[in-house]
């Protein structure tokens, strides 16, 4: 192998691609800062930079869907949920520590100092007074310590990843029967978040997470703009992390599972734990991304879970280029930042005489039309682009079709 | 000998009659106020008077006077029915035998009785006890009804009198079942009163269980050793799960045997109402921040005698301890609490009996639905094997198209007949155009296939959106398919489930028949087991695939028109089965139209049943359905009707 014969010349010589994604987001994130209100000239208003942080956070989660898909052949459609869990794992955090001090802001004006109880039984009716309950269900008991939530963010999404993948990769589910039971999985959690008594507030899910606890008197320019870093360190970390295990034996073997699962079985390795590993780090890394989105986002609820969100994911990832770190990045910037621009009422309505095309009703069908023609035409994304600068030419393989082609079978591959 | 006795017989029957007869004048004078300006609350006396006296002609009196058809008589005030004539003059007839008195009097020499409303309906509730016998039969239902409505002990002699002059049998059993539940609840005699309780015992009706639970009204009682003389319902121990022991000290402290709890909060409000400088107790105000402090600086309040001391939880323990709870029936009887008990446990037993089967066609109906929507997919994904995430969209379509239909034929009748092949040629048209255009390029893509569908999905659903809003469309369905059938109290199912249940079946069936005895079965089945070794026999794949497709997504269509009839129309309809359709696929087995069956009546009866243990929450018995399902793969990763041999493909 190529890695092998030349041990010595270093990862980011190895993976120029590394170097300018890290480049390109340096240089995105010091013109956002210094465009933004607070640190820079103010060209960028506040909320616009909550959009390119949360922009950011999305990205995130899709390098790791592209690692779990693009680089591992598993569809997993569930990976929003586990970014919507450290959402709501961070929310229980904020919403605890915000409505705490609410709380005792109003109770200096008693007449006797507040005891424990008494605090947290106020608490617990503002919290869960919308869903008609007072007590702090089961699953807030860390939620009045940042560092427990922090590590909830982790290790929920991650344990629930651990149990589903283990289950499933066990029953050597595969294919488009993983990914059904990934939607599964993902509508259960949703479901189970709308009710009432979840514990999680129906619904109505968790709101006001915009504001910090502790730091009422900053400015929300500010925070916008130590949540965009915050979430540039955090891409730029994971864009690393991954890239780092994708290169290495481990993404070899990651990819032969991809091309030939049954292949790389029969060489003696562990596929169930390789596939267990890349689940599992994905969802952790989503978990984190959710756990940064949220902040900027002020709200999570129940909807956010729901499966359809797990599809974008897929459909970004698909748009921008699987098998590429970068084409995953490319994918969920573009299509996040075109969907607000439609959605939100920036583009220009068309008229065509007859009927007047307004794109917030027909953002969708444009965005499902044309992902349709990307999967036909343009299996390799907006990333395939990069190939005809790059000039680079996938090698002919006989068994080897590549990231688009490898599900094909035998007989239906380029003549040899 | 015999003449003499009927002779003497007659008089006896007749003399009594004739006497009592004039009699009817004579009651009426009696309340004279209350009959000639009668209000809602005084006409009761007389109305209870009039019954009682159980002369011939008080149901005429009444009718007539209801239709303010009495008039009296200024000069003496003794009451006549008026007839006007047509010279406004008034002709009089005698009460009761109605016999003309006088014609031509004047306006002026009589004042019209004229009940208001409130009074005139209690007339009418008196009436009904006369026309539980009255020839039409249309009254003597209206009356039984209004009695069912409101049972009153003074019903029970003129229901009894009415039953066997009863010709229709089930208002005859009306009637009976009627006067059984005045025996059973306001009977003089205990024995007829068991009997009545016992032949409830095979009723599951509302009603009865509600007068078998009148019956067995129980009132809760303390005292400090259990009451000899008393019907004990049972008797309570404080800490069960009938009664914890805050209840129980609660239900002392009401009775006045025992001390209120001094909690948290009482704490509080009397710490905070006795602040002296900022000390409470001798203890600083600074320093109550914990529950124990407060409680320390409350104790030095109580030694002082400020407030009152607190209730230790031995004292608590004591009160509990000294004093027995119970629960005392209202009926003093034990014999007929006894018999109503085991009534009560008898209908439960049946109850219960019926709430299964209710149950079972509950889940019958939603296996059926599932199946509807999964049975297409049985085809495109379990025997083609692609994954079509628009099936939902498809569903979605045939029920817009049967909206549209109703749109254009007005009748509804007609118009189902019509939108069901035309849902199914829109969406079958749908599905082949879908298979030319996306699918056939992506056959050996499975999970691009997954994601094309989806975008073709969103668009559908978004284009669906525009055209028809997002508001829901009816889908009327005809009217012989209103109501439900109903076999009693508990089992009941409405006549479209049983429809979309003939339906299912219908479609088993024919799907079935094309698959295993048709040509384009064998070749469906040809292509989807070696495609290779199909072509090379003749069979065009590509043609069997289009048709294949297209089958499965026309009976979607159908399946839309179905599901539209029961729920809303509207453009996210789809989305709500597509992922359980999957699942029935999944965990039926793939591949096998029997499997899709299974399948969607294990997820039925699953679901029914979780709803059954928890009925409030139907999103819960989902979660729990899914969670389920993922473990059930466990198990049997290949669903519950694996292929067998060569067709399975691995």
């Amino acid at each position: 192998m190529p890695d092998q014969a030349t041990p010595t010349r270093p990862f980011a010589a190895r993976h120029p691609s590394v170097l300018w994604f890290i480049a390109a987001l340096a240089l995105f994130t010091l013109g956002v800062t210094v465009l933004s209100e607070a640190t820079g000239v103010g060209l960028i208003s506040t909320s616009f930079v909550k959009t390119l942080g949360k922009m950011l956070c999305l990205c995130l989660v899709a390098i790791a869907m592209d690692v779990v898909w693009g680089y591992c052949g598993i569809l997993s459609l569930g990976h929003f949920a586990f970014f919507g869990l450290g959402g709501y794992a961070i929310g229980m955090w904020l919403m605890y520590a915000r409505t705490e001090q609410i709380v005792l802001d109003q109770m200096t004006n008693e007449v006797l100092p507040p005891t424990g109880t008494e605090i947290k039984d106020a608490i617990g009716a503002q919290i869960f007074g919308v869903v008609g309950a007072t007590d702090f269900p089961v699953i807030w008991a860390f939620s009045h310590s940042l560092t427990l939530q922090l590590l909830m963010v982790v290790l929920v999404p991650g344990l629930l990843a651990l149990v589903f993948g283990w289950l499933a990769f066990r029953a050597r589910v595969a294919g488009v029967y993983l990914s059904i039971l990934t939607q599964a999985m993902t509508l259960a959690l949703a479901l189970y978040l709308f009710q009432n008594d979840s514990g999680l507030r129906g619904n109505n899910g968790l709101s006001g997470l915009q504001n910090l606890p502790g730091l009422e008197s900053v400015p929300q320019a500010q925070v916008s703009i130590w949540f965009f870093w915050g979430s540039a360190l955090a891409l730029g970390l994971g864009y690393l992390l991954f890239a780092w295990v994708v290169s290495g034996k481990i993404g070899s073997v990651i990819r032969g599972i991809r091309d030939d699962e049954a292949r790389v079985c029969f060489l003696g390795y562990n596929v169930e734990g390789y596939k267990l590993f890349v689940f599992t780090l994905t969802a952790v890394v989503a978990g984190v991304g959710g756990a940064l989105y949220y902040p900027q986002a002020g709200i999570i609820n129940p909807a956010e879970v729901a499966p359809i969100a797990s599809i974008y994911l897929a459909v970004w990832v698909a748009i921008g280029g699987r098998g590429r770190l970068y084409g995953a990045v490319i994918g969920a910037a573009l299509v996040s930042v075109l969907s607000s621009w439609f959605t939100g009422g920036g583009a220009p309505d068309v008229d065509l005489g007859v009927y007047t095309i307004r794109w917030t009703d027909w953002w969708l069908v444009l965005l499902g039309v044309g992902f349709v023609a990307v999967t036909l035409f343009f299996p390799k994304g907006i990333g395939g682009l990069f190939d005809l600068v790059a000039h680079r030419v996938a090698p002919v393989r006989v068994g080897d079709y590549g990231p688009d082609d490898g599900a094909k079978r035998k007989e239906e591959g380029p003549a040899e | 000998m015999l003449r003499f006795i009927m002779l003497a017989l007659v008089c006896a029957v007749l003399l009594p009659v004739t006497g009592r007869a004039q009699d009817l004048q004579k009651v009426l004078q009696s309340h004279h106020a209350e009959v000639a300006d009668p209000g809602r609350r005084t006409v009761g006396v007389v109305l209870d008077d009039l019954l009682a006296s159980g002369l011939p002609g008080v149901q005429t009196f009444l009718e007539r006077w209801q239709d303010k058809e009495v008039a009296v008589r200024v000069s003496d005030g003794q009451f006549f029915y008026a007839e006007e004539a047509e010279d406004d003059t008034y002709t009089l007839f005698a009460i009761p035998g109605a016999e003309t008195v006088r014609t031509g009097v004047s306006r002026d020499a009589i004042e019209e009785v004229k009940p208001n409303g409130g009074v005139r309906r209690e007339i009418r509730n008196a009436l009904v006890v006369f026309q539980l016998s009255d020839p039409d039969i249309e009254k003597r239902r209206d009356a039984v009804q209004a009695i069912g409505r409101s049972l009153k002990p003074s019903h029970l002699k003129s229901l009894q009198a009415a039953i066997p002059g009863e010709t229709d049998p089930a208002l005859k059993a009306r009637k009976t079942r009627l006067a059984a539940y005045l025996v059973a609840r306001y009977g003089k005699v205990a024995d007829a009163r068991i009997a009545a309780i016992a032949g409830l015992s095979d009723d599951i009706s509302v009603e009865t269980r509600a007068v078998l639970s009148q019956i067995l009204e129980a009132r809760p009682g303390v005292a400090e050793a259990l009451p000899r003389d008393a019907n004990i319902a049972r008797v309570l121990e404080p800490g069960s799960d009938d009664l914890s022991r805050a209840e129980a000290y609660a239900r002392l402290v009401d009775a006045g045997r025992a001390r209120a709890v001094v909690n948290a909060a009482d704490i509080r409000d009397a710490l905070a109402a006795r602040i002296d400088g900022a000390r409470v107790g001798g203890v600083p105000v600074a320093q109550l921040d914990t529950q124990a402090a407060r409680v320390r600086a409350y104790k030095v309040l109580a030694t002082d005698g400020a407030v009152p001391p607190l209730v230790t939880p031995a004292e608590q323990a004591r009160a509990l301890q000294e004093h027995v709870f119970f629960e005392v029936y209202r009926e003093v009887d034990s014999r007929i609490t006894d018999a109503a008990r085991d009534a009560q446990a008898s209908v439960a037993m049946r109850l219960a009996a019926g709430k299964a089967v209710d149950l079972t066609l509950d889940a019958m109906s939603l296996a059926s639905i599932y199946f509807l929507a999964a049975i297409g997919l049985a085809i495109t994904f379990g025997v083609m094997g692609v994954i079509n995430m628009a099936h939902g969209e498809f569903i979605m379509m045939g029920a817009y198209t049967g909206y549209l239909v109703q749109l254009v034929v007005p009748d509804y009748t007609l118009s189902l007949v019509v939108a069901l092949p035309l849902a199914f040629a829109v969406t079958f048209g749908a599905g082949v155009a879908m298979e030319r255009l996306v699918i056939r390029w992506l056959y050996h893509r499975p999970l691009e296939t997954l994601l094309a569908t989806f975008g073709i999905s969103i668009a559908l659903q978004q284009l669906a959106k525009n055209i028809f809003g997002t508001q829901a469309r009816p889908l009327t369905s005809p009217g012989w398919l209103d109501g439900a059938l109903v076999i009693n109290d508990v089992i009941q199912i409405s006549y479209i489930r049983i429809a979309i249940f003939v339906l299912a079946l219908l479609f088993l069936g024919l799907l079935l028949f094309v698959l295993n005895r048709t040509r384009l079965g064998l070749e469906v089945r040809a292509v989807t087991q070696n495609r290779g070794m199909a072509a090379s026999m003749g069979i065009n794949p590509d043609r069997i695939n289009m048709l294949t497709f297209g089958l499965g997504s026309g009976i979607a269509g159908i399946a839309g028109v179905a599901i539209g009839l029961y729920a809303k129309v509207t453009s996210e309809m789809g989305q709500d089965y597509i992922v359980q359709s999957f699942m029935t696929v999944v965990v039926g087995g793939v591949g096998n139209v029997f499997g899709a069956l299974a399948g969607a009546t294990m997820i039925g009866f699953f679901q029914k049943g979780i709803e059954w243990f928890n009925p409030s929450n139907t999103l819960a018995a989902q979660t729990y359905m899914i969670l389920f399902i993922i473990l059930f793969i466990q198990v049997r990763p290949k669903g519950i009707m694996a292929l067998k041999g060569r067709a399975a493909g691995d």
